[in-house]
């Protein structure tokens, strides 16, 4: 029986010294998620995964540049109102598509497969994750085999929803026709998509790895670059980074939030390059505008339509503004966020044509904080170390997600209000319950029973109309609404809605980007949300690969084509 | 004997059933949602549309009554279909158990996941087993020896270390500075050459090697324990006064005797194999069974969930049968008549 051992490990040692180091291979480019792809459907993706996985095969009409620019991708330009591509009364946008497109069995891309493409989604069995970009669509007509017309039910000025960007790429119609409707719960089409991109599916395996050959007909000559790519989930962050960084075995990994410290000396390797891009999400403070007291039972952080349960002193000027200003934003950001992070004062940091100028600065002055806390009366009577506000101490409660980064923001805040005379109570909740929807918890981040929290949310585009609309009054989060709703400060503004209700009329870009920062600056200025950090997504790619563009605003893979290895 | 075996496999049916319903019962009313873990850019509405098009929001018992139907008729159905190639009448409507998450037949994952956790697992526990024997019953012959004292360190460490904290210590070693394996193994690697099977050797050393170290130590430690009572045993004087020699001694009586407990043992943490190993599959991205559960759990994909522990559960309740059955075997006292 010895022996035998003896023989395995002999063998086992045999096989790893012979051929030392990993071959690779010129011709494939290894990706790396350590979140790993269930299918490659976007139109049912769970998340980020699925709709990166199939980047690579399917494509959508237009795509967003790294700047956030839309370029033509299956047509030959970009439909307006001045080139008649979009109606006057912008109830409708029509696309037409280039000459000579092929999907990768070699049939020829038509309007009907556009058309089929959002009736997938669009249909209310199927389940749809990116249900949202078809908002207000009221149908989808084929013109003819090119010309494809998009009808709304009301004026849309921003009617770039559709098919433009990663989320709602083409789908070939012939492939899912039998998968539309409840049918796409069991589709197996799901696992390997005929599309019009780079590379085209040879081989899935749920959650773990997708195996991708070069499309011989794709439409520009010479691309791709690679023969094969190969997509590999699973794992975490740390080592995916590893991977790329120290090892060299893959060639791009993705979303590597990990300590700053660990990934620049993991980078100081030399073998690959860490990217970042920034989009709009932004980690905040929103303070509660309603009352989170537990004695109040029912009424808990219930909003009032006549404002009679307001937070007790959180909307006092100088109080949520020596408590902004208290923040040393550039400590977090530096310190916990590293190369995705800078600090922000702006809720809506982009892109830059919507980016406000009007906020430069919002601290830290400690100094400043408490001179403006001194001169508005609310001082610290009882020699605590607390100010009281009209009797009131400054006590409050502040949950967020469990999350290391997000403890260790909790824990400098923490100080630098003490330092203002302002005591916290730290929470954190399993992201799981935190931002689920589970009504019978209270520990929900809609529900806010507390009176300050903490996440990142961002606009889902370049467009931030319904990311803006978040701050509606018919948006504030009620009982009634089942606390569904994307108003969880409970901010109230008669004339930020009336700001929303012009955007829904304005189709110039530049108009709708100064009403835009009007309604950041009237967020910030009001303290509806403290903005902290500005997060961008973090990538690493090997040194050989050039022509990487990071994308915050499309996939991260959109220019997978243009790659090569050096 | 063999009225016994099948007794215990009749008495087996409702314990399963009776277990499957826990498990359902247990998953469904866990607060876990299948849109929870989507983008927060996704209404409200969306995920309501998206929770009715799964079926998530079915009453309880017409979920479960639904999923026994999918797994206990239309799976084993759906098996023998494609094993013989023949096709049953209404095979188009038949309905599998379909994960929430990838839309796709669970059975079917895990067919496609079962090599790798086999390979990885199995390999190691294999090694474990050939390893620790000869360790704990040396060790135990030799109590108190410089090879004893080295090897329960030795074992001690293998079994206080977690495995995350070796894979890691390996990884850096191995990948990064020595650059001897890989740390991201190859799923799709097929053996079918020399060159193939030195790769798919080396993708392995580092998860089995870490693996092997644990179940060493577990199984060794439980070997030498149980030859330490054999030993002191009057059988063993009574062999050595008949002038038997101390190979016969060991070998025949005191090992012998000693492995029974240890071959029930085996055979109770088999089920565990087909379970994967869920730190190290994670680490390495080897991808198994192991890794497909946690994914599951955390999408709240319950068909998944489900399926997967209830194949666990019956694993586990069939070895148990087994390891009894082979007790019987292996120890002439026991009978079961």
């Amino acid at each position: 029986m010895k022996k035998f051992t003896v023989l395995l490990i002999a063998l086992l040692a045999l096989a790893s010294f012979a051929g030392i180091g990993v071959a690779q291979e010129g011709d494939t480019v290894n990706i790396l998620f350590w979140q790993a792809a269930s299918h490659m459907n976007p139109y049912l993706g769970n998340g980020t995964k699925e709709f990166e996985a199939a980047a690579l095969v399917l494509e959508p009409l237009a795509r967003y540049d790294p700047d956030g620019i839309m370029v033509p991708w299956l047509v030959d330009e970009i439909p307006t109102v001045a080139n008649g591509g979009v109606s006057e009364d912008l109830t409708s946008i029509t696309w037409t598509l280039s000459e000579g497109i092929t999907w990768s069995d070699g049939s020829p891309l038509t309007a009907h497969d556009v058309k089929f493409s959002g009736d997938f989604c669009m249909h209310p069995d199927t389940g749809c994750t990116v249900l949202d970009q078809f908002a207000n669509v009221a149908s989808i007509d084929a013109v003819d085999d090119m010309t494809v017309t998009i009808n709304f039910d009301v004026a849309k000025p921003f009617p770039y929803g559709p098919f433009v960007g990663y989320l709602t790429p083409i789908i070939q119609k012939a492939q899912f026709e039998g998968c539309i409707g409840a049918a796409a719960l069991e589709c197996q089409e799901s696992f390997g998509p005929i599309g019009t991109g780079p590379f085209m599916v040879t081989d899935f395996r749920t959650n773990d790895v997708i195996t991708y050959a070069a499309n011989p007909n794709y439409r520009v000559m010479g691309q791709p670059a690679f023969d094969r790519a190969v997509f590999k989930g699973g794992g975490d962050a740390e080592s995916a980074a590893r991977a790329v960084l120290e090892t060299g075995e893959a060639d791009y990994a993705w979303n590597l939030q990990i300590s700053p410290a660990v990934l620049s000396a993991m980078e100081a390797a030399g073998q690959g390059t860490v990217i970042v891009g920034f989009a709009t999400s932004v980690e905040r403070l929103l303070l509660n505008h309603t009352n989170p007291d537990p004695a109040l039972g029912e009424n808990r952080s219930v909003w009032m339509a006549d404002g009679s349960n307001g937070h007790p002193f959180l909307q006092v000027d100088a109080v949520w503004q020596a408590m902004s200003m208290a923040i040393d934003r550039e400590v977090i950001a530096g310190q916990l966020y590293g190369a995705g992070g800078v600090a922000t004062c702006n809720i809506l940091p982009g892109p830059p044509i919507y980016a406000s100028p009007n906020n430069p600065f919002c601290g830290p002055d400690i100094d400043a904080a408490n001179a403006m806390l001194d001169e508005a009366g609310i001082m610290d009577s009882d020699g605590d170390g607390v100010r009281e506000y009209m009797g009131i101490p400054l006590r409050v409660s502040y949950q967020t997600s469990t999350n290391a980064v997000r403890q260790n923001t909790q824990a400098l805040i923490k100080q630098w209000w003490s330092e203002i005379g302002v005591e916290t109570e730290l929470r954190n909740i399993d992201a799981a319950v935190f931002f689920g929807g589970d009504i019978a918890s209270p520990d929900t981040y809609s529900k806010f029973f507390t009176d300050i929290e903490m996440y990142t949310n961002g606009s889902s585009g370049t467009d931030p109309e319904t990311y803006m609309s978040g701050w509606r009054s018919d948006q504030i989060t009620h009982p009634d609404n089942s606390w569904n709703g994307n108003n969880v400060v409970r901010w109230y503004n008669e004339d930020y809605d009336a700001l929303l209700d012009q955007m829904a009329v304005t189709a110039v870009l530049e108009d709708r980007a100064s009403l835009a920062i009007q309604m950041n600056d009237m967020l910030v200025q009001t303290g509806a949300i403290i903005p902290l950090v500005y997060r961008g997504s973090v990538s690493a790619h090997h040194n050989s690969v050039n022509g990487v563009a990071m994308n915050a605003w499309d996939s991260e893979l959109w220019n997978v084509a243009e790659w090569t290895r050096s | 004997m063999g009225k016994y075996t099948i007794r215990r496999l009749l008495t087996a049916i409702p314990t399963i059933l009776v277990i499957s319903f826990i498990i359902f019962a247990v998953v469904d009313l866990s607060p876990s949602d299948p849109t929870g873990n989507l983008p927060l850019t996704i209404p409200p509405e969306v995920r309501q549309k998206i929770r009715e098009a799964l079926g998530a929001d079915d009453p309880f018992a017409v979920k479960y009554v639904k999923w026994l139907q999918q797994f206990f008729i239309a799976e084993p159905l759906n098996f023998i279909e494609t094993t013989l190639g023949i096709t049953f009448p209404g095979s188009e409507d038949r309905v599998r158990v379909i994960s929430w998450a990838t839309r796709g037949p669970v059975i079917d994952i895990i067919a496609e996941r079962l090599p790798q956790t086999l390979w990885v697992v199995g390999s190691s526990y294999f090694l474990g087993v050939l390893i620790a024997v000869p360790v704990g019953v040396y060790s135990a012959y030799r109590q108190y020896s410089i090879f004893d004292q080295v090897g329960t360190f030795a074992m001690m460490v293998g079994f206080s270390v977690p495995t995350f904290f070796t894979g890691l210590m390996f990884i850096v070693i191995f990948s990064v500075n020595l650059k001897w394996f890989p740390s991201v193994y190859d799923t799709t690697l097929v053996v079918t050459d020399i060159e193939s099977l030195q790769q798919q050797l080396r993708q392995m050393f580092m998860p089995v090697t870490v693996l092997t170290l644990y179940t060493t130590a577990q199984m060794s430690r439980y070997t030498r324990a149980s030859t330490l009572d054999n030993l002191q045993q009057d059988y063993i004087r009574t062999a050595r006064s008949k002038g038997l020699t101390e190979r016969t001694v060991v070998m025949r009586h005191a090992v012998r005797n000693s492995l029974i407990p240890v071959v029930t043992l085996i055979a109770l943490q088999i089920p565990g194999i087909f379970a994967g190993a869920l730190i190290t599959e994670q680490i390495f991205r080897v991808n198994g069974i192991g890794q497909y559960l946690i994914i599951a759990i955390q999408g709240g994909d319950l068909p998944t969930v489900q399926t997967v522990t209830f194949i666990f559960a019956v694993l586990v309740v069939i070895f148990n049968i087994v390891a009894d059955v082979l007790y019987g075997i292996l120890d002439p006292r026991v009978t079961y008549s």
